[in-house]
């Protein structure tokens, strides 16, 4: 496993949010993370994330302990975090939003380059380069979020509902893109609310509740499976 | 009063708005990054004038080339009154925060009041009594020299902000906080830059003003309360609305004074104060 998360607690003020979660991703894989509001799903990835340094419980990339660490030592070392709110700098200009992308890497030619990229992956972006980020569309904002956390070649990208108030067909646009960078060789753990299009497009799926796995298995399977179709997906399995 | 004094005296309004300005930005520099008022602000810019007199006293330094000296030593005056004033503030209660920069101003005055009395001091300067004239009115070159060091220096610091890494992180950090530390953008080192360079605005705004304007420990005052005026009508934390308050205070300031009485001039600059917040609360060109 690239990523292991093992037996983690993590509390939010009095309110215990994760109560021995292990949840664990191979390198290549998309994983999806699912479940009800108040399950625990993003505060998972805030845990791994280092923005919420778990109680007790071991997070492991590879076969080194990262759980505790700053957010900005967990970049240095490929884990990078897209939140679930809207996190563009919207004074900044696009092309100063992918720089502060690459706010950890010294200036070079790479950094020009890779920003290129980019824009090259995210065609509505490249030709707004210096447009201030607060004009773009919500699906606009959620690409060049994830183009500023692959300036970090992340080996893990965690993505917060990065589909989140987007319209179906922007919705696919965005899945379409996390699949590109699969192809790539990026990592995924996704948390996602629209379950159904999760599970198409991931390998495996762990299904949360109450800050537990209840559920984990083949994106596919769970697709089908009469329990998670009941609980999480709303009506049963088609015949 | 001939429509010439008025002119006369909105031009020195000018002169007294670029200082304003330059001394707004940073006021509002602080503000916009750490959401965080420096009432002490004003302390540390009659501390760079009490700098500026004592070189030129001790070492017959021209008050206007003590700019680059009063710039690095209250730079690091900033420094230090971050790490250990701020810092430890910072994850403390609002009220906290705002009794940490008022007990500043507390310490940092009256320590110039025991050290210095409440005399008032100047140093004199070829440059207080020269005169240029501009049009066919009359502006004193101290003043001229105030006015294009403050442009001077409001420029270089927006430019820093534009175009450096650096300062653009510190615009990041300003506009969203967590954002910026999911991006490794570490809050305490750019925390502790800001606080630098916006008392060193400070510092070059004493050396500026001290050609032609007495020091004493309450000095502060009469740049502190026409600054926040210039920043709320440029719009809290905007640091380019702030420039152009500065310049519009410095005008009711001095050209308001003149045109009625001068006691009442700081009287005028709160009403404008007033008056924008109550109809616009965000600032005159706030967002």
């Amino acid at each position: 496993m690239l990523l292991t998360v093992g037996d983690v607690h993590a509390t939010y003020g009095r309110f215990d949010v994760l109560r021995g979660i292990s949840v664990g991703v191979a390198a290549g894989e998309i994983v999806a993370v699912l479940g009800p509001n108040g399950a625990g799903k993003s505060t998972l990835l805030k845990a791994i994330a280092g923005f919420l340094p778990p109680r007790q419980g071991s997070i492991r990339l590879s076969d080194e302990e990262i759980a505790g660490l700053r957010p900005s030592a967990l970049l240095r070392k490929g884990v990078v975090y897209v939140m679930q709110r809207s996190s563009v700098f919207p004074k900044l200009t696009i092309l100063e939003n992918l720089e502060m992308g690459a706010y950890i890497r010294p200036s070079s030619p790479e950094v020009k380059a890779d920003i290129d990229r980019v824009l090259g992956l995210f065609p509505q972006l490249a030709g707004r380069r210096h447009q201030r980020a607060e004009g773009l569309s919500g699906g606009e904002r959620r690409m060049l979020e994830i183009g500023r956390a692959l300036l970090l070649h992340p080996k893990v990208l965690l993505l917060d509902e990065p589909t989140m108030g987007l319209a179906p067909l922007v919705a696919d646009l965005i899945f379409e893109k996390i699949l590109e960078l699969r192809a790539a060789g990026t990592t995924v753990l996704m948390v996602e609310q629209n379950a159904r299009l999760a599970l198409e497009v991931s390998d495996r799926a762990y299904v949360l509740e109450q800050g537990q796995v209840r559920v984990e298995g083949r994106g596919q399977e769970l697709l089908t499976s009469d329990a998670v179709r009941r609980a999480y997906l709303g009506g049963a399995a088609p015949r | 009063m001939t429509l010439e004094i008025a002119l006369q005296s909105v031009v020195s309004g000018l002169m007294f708005g670029g200082v304003i300005g330059l001394v707004a930005v940073g006021v509002s520099l602080i503000w916009g990054i750490m959401d965080l008022i420096n009432f002490a602000y004003g302390e540390y810019l009659m501390w760079s004038m009490y700098l500026t007199f004592f070189l030129w006293a001790g070492l017959g330094i021209e008050p206007i080339l003590t700019v680059p000296i009063t710039a690095v030593v209250l730079f690091g005056a900033g420094v230090l009154t971050y790490r250990s004033v701020i810092r430890p503030v910072l994850r403390g209660p609002i009220f906290a925060q705002i009794l940490s920069t008022f007990g500043l101003l507390v310490l940092l005055r009256y320590t110039a009041w025991l050290l210095f009395r409440p005399d008032d001091r100047q140093a004199q300067s070829a440059l207080a009594t020269s005169v240029v004239v501009l049009g066919g009115l009359r502006v004193s070159g101290g003043e001229l020299v105030a006015f294009a060091g403050s442009l001077v220096a409001t420029t270089a610091l927006f430019a820093f902000l534009a175009y450096t890494k650096t300062g653009k992180a510190l615009r990041a950090l300003a506009q969203d906080r967590e954002a910026a530390l999911a991006l490794g953008i570490e809050p305490d080192r750019l925390y502790a830059l800001a606080w630098g360079l916006s008392t060193a605005a400070a510092g070059v705004a004493g050396a500026l003003v001290s050609s032609f304007m007495y020091v004493n420990p309450l000095v502060g005052d009469v740049f502190l309360l026409p600054a926040f005026a210039a920043v709320a009508l440029g719009g809290f934390g905007n640091v380019y609305g702030a420039v152009a308050g500065g310049l519009v205070i410095g005008v009711v300031n001095v050209t308001g004074g003149t045109l009625t009485m001068p006691k009442v001039k700081l009287a005028l600059v709160y009403l404008v104060f007033v008056g924008v917040l109550f109809m616009r609360p965000k600032g005159l060109w706030g967002r």
